[in-house]
């Protein structure tokens, strides 16, 4: 067998993003099997990764695993290019977005929690707009808003304060991989 | 469930409970939760408990043609550009039966019982919206 010319080198930040990228799929296909009493409603476990990733390496690289785990997370539920796969596009762009402009804020005040409440709401936000511009064109889709409004606050506390859980120990200086 | 005692340390391992999980919470988070479910709470009470619908409109041409309480069954028809426009209403709900329009949005969006809603039958002019329990409406004016 030839050997092929090209030759991808895989710098060890991209091992890195495979790794969180990895690991927030699979919190993304482990959640997908817990019932929801309302299709859509769910915890978002797989940002507790991007928040992370976030606080440690910055948005660029939350931005590639969140995009990663969109897109992947989706080919292994049988989702890609279903209206749920760009319903969770929709949202991840959104909450990407909102985190952009929350990095500025002052990190002694706000923390993975102000992050996740606030990206957990863009999230809820962008959906509902891709939602009522495609497939519901009725504003009858805004009556829903206050129940995913209610389940961004509530999923959105838990999942900022299990990430700063596990940033806790980063604070002296030391950064821990997942492996 | 063993609380974290006062003046313990702070080892991460250590602490459990609910209170464990406070120090994780920043000044500003404060601020951002807080907002948040005022926020939250503002929207379940400006779309989650308007009363049930009460009357049905029925405009054609953007003029008011009919208002029939959501008491009686029954069924209109109303004329359009495109044809008759078929609206039925029951207890408490009413829907856009039939319409000559090409896409049928108005007839795919089945019964409407919340106040506020509408079906618009756009090639054909006509619409239906039901009205709550507002003091002022159409007969007060």
């Amino acid at each position: 067998m030839t050997r092929s010319t090209i030759e991808l080198i895989a710098t060890e930040q991209d091992q890195r993003i495979a790794r969180y990228a990895a690991a927030a799929i699979a919190l993304g296909v482990a959640e997908a099997a817990i019932p929801s009493p309302l299709p859509g409603i769910k915890p978002g476990l797989a940002n507790i990764v991007t928040l992370v990733v976030l606080a440690r390496h910055g948005w660029r690289e939350a931005a590639w695993v969140t995009g990663l785990r969109v897109l992947a997370g989706s080919l292994l539920l049988g989702q890609f290019l279903a209206p749920g796969f760009f319903l969770s596009l929709a949202g991840a762009l959104a909450s990407l977005a909102a985190l952009a402009a929350c990095v500025r804020l002052p990190s002694r005040w706000f923390g993975p929690v102000s992050m996740s409440v606030i990206a957990a709401f863009a999230h809820v936000g962008g959906q509902l707009v891709l939602a009522r511009l495609w497939l519901v064109p009725h504003d009858a889709v805004f009556l829903l808003s206050p129940l995913f409004a209610t389940a961004a606050l509530l999923f959105g506390v838990v999942n900022g304060l299990a990430a700063a859980r596990f940033l806790e120990g980063d604070a002296a200086g030391e950064v821990r991989h997942p492996s | 469930m063993t609380r974290a005692q006062a003046g313990a340390p702070r080892d991460a391992g250590k602490r459990t409970g609910l209170r464990a999980w406070l120090p994780l919470l920043r000044p500003g988070d404060w601020l951002t939760v807080g907002s948040a479910a005022a926020g939250v709470a503002l929207l379940w009470l400006a779309l989650g408990s308007s009363g049930p619908a009460q009357r049905a409109q029925i405009r054609a041409g953007g003029r008011l043609v009919a208002e029939l309480p959501l008491t009686i069954r029954k069924t209109v028809e109303v004329a359009g550009p495109l044809g008759l426009t078929r609206i039925e209403v029951e207890t408490g709900r009413a829907r856009v039966a039939s319409d000559p329009g090409p896409r049928q949005y108005c007839v795919r969006q089945g019964w409407l019982d919340r106040p506020n809603a509408i079906a618009i039958c756009a090639p054909n002019e006509v619409s239906l919206t039901l009205a709550g329990t507002s003091v002022h409406d159409t007969v007060n004016y």
